[in-house]
């Protein structure tokens, strides 16, 4: 078959299987992760076939035409960036849906579980290769809405709920700053994607709005990949079930805001805001991350503090400028991805088998576990940054980026020290403490994990190991070609296993005997941070709370304010904007009419109706109960129709009379239900205001149709209807004929609305009727309760 | 209502305004009259007839729920835009054809059924609305 449409349906694929997932699942049970896994696998193998031609430095592009007169095409591209990412997502994500087969063994929605990760790696693959903004726009928003599943997918519990909703506002939030900015990049540039984008220059540095889309991306991108001050969501996301934390946390979700820095880096980067903002947000995020890392005694917690250092370390690469910088983030990401994904599958392991992720309650495991004890070990070598792992590699190159001699390489080289060393405590934190020392009593006894729940984490682990083994090829395989795509430009990774002499093995090493130290006094630390935070107090995650009581609290005041509730509110305010606009506009522009306001010779029988049209608006007025008010009301509408009929106008003027009718009769009805006071108990001072509006109203209403009448009448619509109404149409009644036939589309919207309309009056009556029986049936259940108390 | 002059008057009152409007919705195309205004006639028909002898009686005589005669209605002249669709010309052009039977040429047209389809919303949407503002049951 032709590539593109196996890559079309590769993309779609896990979206159709995420439909029988759970009906496969009750099939299957848990073993049905077996063959959901072969989904991603199948993605994985396909997307492999690219390899070769990438590491190339061609760029594949393929598509189908989606919205052509908005030049919106659902399409794609895949560079060594996307690339990448895909193969990360997809590799990944076939390990995680078999771990989840066994982490969420037996669990009643198994099948609902599977189902929205692959759901979630759709969107997770189609943002990375979409090429249109509005695709990855599209998938932007869905993988904030399928996370919002995954994360509540506990939905029992309000912690999970929360964590959910926080994510989703937080990331959903993002995604608005992020469609913004991306209109107005097409708005400049003219292009739709990012393909062309790559190839349109520095044009867009110079624009004017350039400071305008970099803020509204970099506010889309921070809020996705947790910067601070908008990490608070990634911790808190921790609610999600392990393997939800292991996939979104290491390779997919808060990684597509660094995907995105990376993929606008060759168009919007290299500016000095860039080098700014990018830097200055990554190494806050970095220190702050490991900071509180340090802090949590909760495996998944620590590992999501030290994630958010590691996206603050990528986005600070990605914005630094400097040599190196951009092949560091390359290998940086790939590294992390591997080494989390296989340390937040350890932490559920060992959660899973011994009932506790308690750092302190955890110990001795190694006897029980060994296998985990491996797998978590070779994890925490690479986090470390320790040879012969991978993340020795992308360390090394780290710190090439940073081991100039000026002011701002020494700071940030400084950071970044702190920040690795911290972090690098932390992984071995998790890596020895549960498995040393003497045993611990845990609530379930510790036993080997099951082959679902270890291959994922062992696959990682060695992954980490043979990539690094094999540089050379994994360089010109993955890490050039996507440092290349990230630079917009050909780089080459060289890094190797080998030791070279120099300033970035100097870094690392101090990084390494500072990460010993910090390990050594992690205690002490712990509490030190538990006392500044504590003396801190407020944080972002309580901000958040507060911004969303203060959102409801004011929309619940704006609410009331104009939904008062009150009719006659509602209508006085009404009449006055008629009133206004009827008047202010015809004193604005002049538009008075000018012809006599009488015509000399009114027939007689003309001025009769005239008359009796009057008098029924004074009876109206002081007709002394609603009643008679409305029946008064009828006698005008009446006097109204036989004007229609008397200036030939008998379709009007008999369904005037209709409605007339109608309208009496249905007002009676509702009157007789309101249960009003018959008559009106309206005081003078209110009284007065309204008719000052009423009068208002008619004077607009009366000024409006003079002038209207005073313009010369264009009968050309006329004489069409008449020459065609019988011809085409058929039909000699020229009103009707307009009504059905001419345009009777236009009907078809109306008698909509009447349905419509009819269907909300029937739900009122019934809700108010409702209400009724309820507070009745109170009412009688409350006499009961006293005739009880009574008798007794 | 408790006069028996009205509640033996209102059924014959009712059956002929009933077949008055379908006269004036039928004769609509050529004549004043057409389905708005049929369909008005209608509902005054029903609502005399609730008033007289009680909504219960009404609900019965016209077998179907009003909004289900309401929702026929919407879904008739939908269809009869959507046959001319059907036939390759735009939505809602008129369609026209002339069977005989009993030797009278009868014109029938989409625009009939467009037309009926008026009709029925307007009776079933606003007597809906009056047939439960006149029921007593909710207080």
């Amino acid at each position: 078959m032709d590539i593109a449409v196996l890559t079309f349906l590769a993309l779609g694929l896990p979206f159709v299987v995420a439909l029988v997932a759970p009906a496969l699942t009750r099939l299957l049970g848990h073993n049905a992760a077996w063959i959901l896994a072969l989904v991603p696998a199948a993605v994985f193998a396909h997307f492999l076939r690219f390899v070769p031609e990438v590491s190339n430095g061609e760029i594949v592009t393929g598509g189908y035409v989606w919205i052509p007169s908005f030049n919106v095409s659902f399409s794609w591209l895949i560079d060594g960036l996307s690339l990448t990412f895909v193969l990360l997502i997809s590799g990944i994500g076939a390990l995680i849906v078999l771990y989840s087969g066994g982490y969420l063994k037996g669990h009643p929605h198994q099948g609902r579980f599977f189902s929205f990760i692959l759901m979630f790696m759709g969107s997770m693959q189609g943002l990375v290769a979409s090429d249109s903004f509005l695709m990855l726009f599209v998938f932007w928003e869905l993988t904030s809405i399928t996370s919002f599943l995954l994360i509540g997918f506990d939905h029992g519990r309000e912690a999970a709920r929360r964590a959910a909703l926080q994510a989703l506002v937080v990331t959903g939030g993002g995604g608005l700053l992020l469609l913004a900015g991306l209109l107005i990049l097409w708005n400049v540039s003219g292009i739709t994607q990012f393909s062309l984008l790559l190839s349109f220059g520095s044009e867009l540095k110079q624009s004017p709005f350039y400071l305008a889309v970099l803020l509204l991306v970099l506010g889309g991108a921070f809020t996705k990949s947790a910067q601070f001050p908008f990490h608070f969501w990634l911790p808190n996301a921790m609610e999600a079930p392990t393997p939800v934390s292991a996939y979104l946390h290491s390779a997919t979700m808060v990684k597509a805001g660094v995907y995105l820095l990376m993929r606008l880096n060759p168009v919007l980067g290299g500016t000095p805001e860039w080098q700014i903002l990018l830097p200055l947000f990554g190494v806050t995020t970095l220190v702050a991350g490991a900071a509180l890392a340090v802090r949590q005694t909760d495996l998944k917690l620590m590992l999501a503090y030290t994630t958010m250092s590691s996206l603050g370390l990528l986005v600070m690469l990605t914005g630094l400028g400097e040599p190196y910088a951009i092949e560091a983030a390359a290998l940086y990401l790939v590294a992390h991805a591997l080494f989390k994904g296989a340390l937040f599958m350890v932490a559920g392991i060992i959660d899973h088998e011994t009932g506790s992720r308690n750092l302190t309650e955890l110990g001795g495991l190694r006897s029980a576990m060994p296998l985990t004890f491996a797998i978590a070990l070779g994890a925490a070598l690479s986090m470390g940054g320790l040879p012969p792992f991978f993340g020795f590699l992308a360390k090394e190159e780290i710190y090439a980026a940073l081991s100039a001699a000026d002011l701002r390489s020494i700071v940030f080289a400084a950071l970044a020290i702190l920040g690795n060393a911290l972090m690098f405590a932390v992984a071995f934190a998790i890596a020895l403490n549960p498995f040393l020392g003497p045993k611990a009593s845990t609530p379930l006894h510790p036993h080997e994990a099951p082959v679902q729940l270890w291959l994922g984490p062992a696959v990682l682990a060695l992954k980490g190991l043979s990539l690094a083994l094999m540089s050379g090829l994994a360089h010109r395989l993955i890490s050039s070609p996507m440092a290349s795509a990230i630079a917009g430009e050909p780089r080459s990774v060289e890094i190797s296993l080998v030791p070279h002499i120099g300033a970035p093995l100097l870094l690392s090493v101090v990084t390494v005997a500072a990460g010993v130290g910090f390990y050594l006094s992690l205690a002490r630390l712990r509490g030190a941070m538990a006392t500044i935070l504590a003396d801190f107090g407020w944080g972002p995650d309580r901000g958040f709370d507060q911004f969303m009581r203060a959102l409801v609290r004011s929309a619940v005041a704006v609410t009331r304010r104009f939904q008062s509730g009150r009719l006659d509110v509602y209508m006085t305010v009404t009449f006055i904007l008629v009133a206004v606009v009827l008047l202010a506009i015809p004193f604005r522009y002049g538009e008075f009419p000018r012809a006599p306001f009488f015509a000399a010779d009114v027939p007689l029988h003309e001025l009769a109706i005239m008359i009796i049209a009057v008098a029924g608006l004074a009876a109206i007025m002081v007709a002394p109960d609603r009643l008679t008010a409305i029946v008064s009301l009828g006698v005008q509408g009446f006097a109204v129709a036989m004007i229609f009929l008397l200036y030939g106008a008998p379709d009007l003027s008999f369904t005037q009379f209709m409605i007339e009718t109608l309208s009496v009769v249905v007002l009676a009805l509702v009157m007789t239900r309101l249960r009003l006071s018959p008559s009106d108990h309206r005081p003078l001072r209110q009284k007065l205001p309204d008719l000052a509006i009423a009068l208002a109203c008619g004077l607009g209403f009366c000024l409006l149709l003079l002038r209207a009448t005073g313009v010369p009448f264009n009968a050309s619509l006329t004489e069409f209807f008449n020459q065609y109404s019988k011809s085409i149409a058929h039909g000699a009644n020229v009103v009707n004929v307009i009504i059905v036939d001419f345009r009777g589309t236009d009907t078809l919207g109306e008698i909509t609305v009447v349905m419509i309309a009819g269907l909300a009056i029937l739900a009122l009556v019934r809700l108010r009727a409702g209400a009724l029986k309820r507070a009745a049936a109170g009412a009688e259940k409350v006499v009961d309760e006293q005739d009880v108390e009574e008798r007794v | 209502m408790k006069s028996v002059i009205f509640r033996t008057v209102a059924p014959f009152l009712s059956s002929l305004m009933m077949l008055f409007s379908i006269f004036v919705l039928l004769r609509g195309h050529n004549e004043p009259g057409g389905g708005f205004i049929g369909g008005l006639i209608a509902v005054s028909a029903l609502a005399i007839y609730g008033i007289a002898n009680g909504v219960e009686t009404v609900r019965r005589a016209i077998l179907f729920h009003p909004m289900a005669i309401a929702g026929a209605g919407l879904l008739a002249a939908t269809v009869a835009g959507l046959i001319s669709l059907a036939a390759g010309v735009p939505f809602m052009t008129g369609l026209w054809i002339y069977p005989s039977a009993l030797g009278v040429e009868i014109p029938l047209s989409t625009v009939m059924l467009f037309d009926t389809g008026v009709y029925l919303v307007v009776v079933g949407a606003i007597s809906s609305v009056a047939l439960s503002l006149e029921e007593r049951g909710g207080e």
